[in-house]
């Protein structure tokens, strides 16, 4: 039930994009068309929901103060959280290399349209975002998992909201200097406030 | 006569200008026509969050001025011994050592300020200005251009996330770096202006750099198709 309850706070309410502007870059660059933004968006899922808990093992059981006990007394004292940063986006890296890999192999079809966006989301911040907010709050492994997905979840929606505003879009009459960056920006605003309706949801 | 006059005079190439016209470029495009932000669309991620208030923005924008600098730094003087097919693991390395330095700084010496940062100090390792920077510039150029270009681009994200966190200072807590300038015209004039809680929460970021971009883009006359 705890989970659940994370997936959809996590999905509606602390929304990557509209509550913490995390993924930006990649959220407004390849938003012009439907299409490619299901792909990106379930790419970004699949990647989050992997990489989220792989995270949390690391820091459960290396790089957390105390958490080379495992490997006998005489570690308790060591604390290597100063590691964070570069185990996660190391982990990262190769977990996107890896889901590569095994997508050209199992499904070439899926791979020929998710191809470019994949490597693009080693660098997305809303990957690294995730496992640094999961350290933050302290959750347990299934947490972390619901988290992830969660969070992966309300990316994908936000992008293809804008998506298909973005494509109507090309038929109206915007003013020059709003062109394009302008105008998305305030259209996330504006989406943010309808976001901004599902606080206080609790299940 | 002395075999030291008859010596040939040793031609040397006039060199470059420590800040030639060429140069003067690199750290003034960046600031208006080839705004990172604002024209090239990079580095929005980690910025808004921070822009609640100026204090912990201009932390933020030294942390980032000091990661462009000293990545373009290092990447450019290795860039001839880095293999093509593993340069964006290279660089993402070096990024998170400079941002771990940062990270550790501040929790050293300005903890307040840490924890006010949180994961975003992290999550300038995933900053696009900075890997932008790297592939296209640091990749090619030689080690004192990159500073230049690194000092150009992180002022140019420097002064639009300045800009937006004063008015989101100013509307939604009715202060400028913590002093109340609405406390003080209420208190000289005996009329309190409402503060704007859009503005503290994450819309008025969007709204407030999408009105900034407006401007400076019908200012620059930059269309984008």
């Amino acid at each position: 039930m705890e989970a659940i309850n994370i997936f959809i706070k996590s999905a509606f309410i602390d929304n990557m994009v509209f509550a913490y502007f995390l993924g930006m870059c990649s959220f407004l660059a390849v938003s012009k068309k439907v299409s490619t933004a299901l792909g990106l968006g379930a790419a970004v899922i699949f990647v989050l929901t992997i990489t989220v808990p792989i995270n949390w093992l690391l820091q459960e059981y290396v790089l957390k103060e105390g958490a080379l006990a495992w490997l006998g007394s005489s570690f308790e004292t060591i604390d290597l959280s100063f590691l964070t940063f570069i185990m996660f986006i190391a982990i990262i890296a190769a977990m996107v290399q890896l889901v590569e890999m095994i997508i050209e192999k199992v499904s070439p079809s899926l791979y020929g349209s998710l191809g470019i966006f994949l490597p693009l989301i080693a660098v997305n911040c809303a990957i690294l975002g995730a496992s640094l907010f999961m350290v933050q709050r302290d959750y347990t492994i299934v947490e972390a998992t619901a988290y992830g997905s969660g969070s992966g979840f309300g990316w994908f929606l936000a992008i293809i909201a804008l998506a298909a505003i973005r494509e109507k879009l090309k038929y109206s009459n915007v003013p020059n200097g709003l062109k394009g960056l302008g105008i998305t920006m305030i259209l996330t605003g504006l989406m943010g406030i309808a976001f901004k309706s599902f606080i206080g949801i609790v299940l | 006569m002395s075999t030291e006059t008859l010596e040939q005079p040793i031609v040397k190439e006039p060199s470059e200008p420590l800040l030639s016209k060429r140069r003067k470029k690199f750290i003034t495009d960046p600031l208006n026509d080839d705004n990172p932000i604002t024209i090239q669309v990079l580095g929005i991620c980690s910025a808004l969050a921070v822009t609640v208030k100026m204090q912990p923005t201009l932390v933020m924008s030294i942390a980032v001025v000091f990661v462009i600098v000293f990545s373009n730094l290092i990447i450019s003087m290795m860039r001839n011994i880095i293999p093509g097919r593993i340069r964006i693991i290279v660089q993402l390395a070096i990024v998170a050592t400079l941002v771990t330095l940062v990270s550790e700084f501040l929790k050293a010496y300005l903890f307040d300020m840490y924890k006010v940062l949180g994961a975003f100090v992290g999550l300038i390792i995933t900053n696009c200005i900075v890997m932008g920077r790297l592939e296209a510039f640091a990749m090619a150029n030689k080690a004192y251009d990159s500073v230049l270009d690194g000092l150009g681009s992180g002022f140019g994200y420097a002064w639009i996330i300045l800009t937006v966190a004063f008015f989101r200072e100013l509307f939604g807590s009715g202060s400028v770096f913590d002093f109340p300038v609405y406390g003080t015209i209420e208190n000289l004039t005996g009329f309190a202006i409402p503060t704007n809680g859009l503005m503290v929460d994450s819309i008025g970021a969007f709204m407030v750099l999408g009105i900034i971009i407006w401007i400076q883009r019908t200012k620059n006359g930059y269309v984008e198709h």
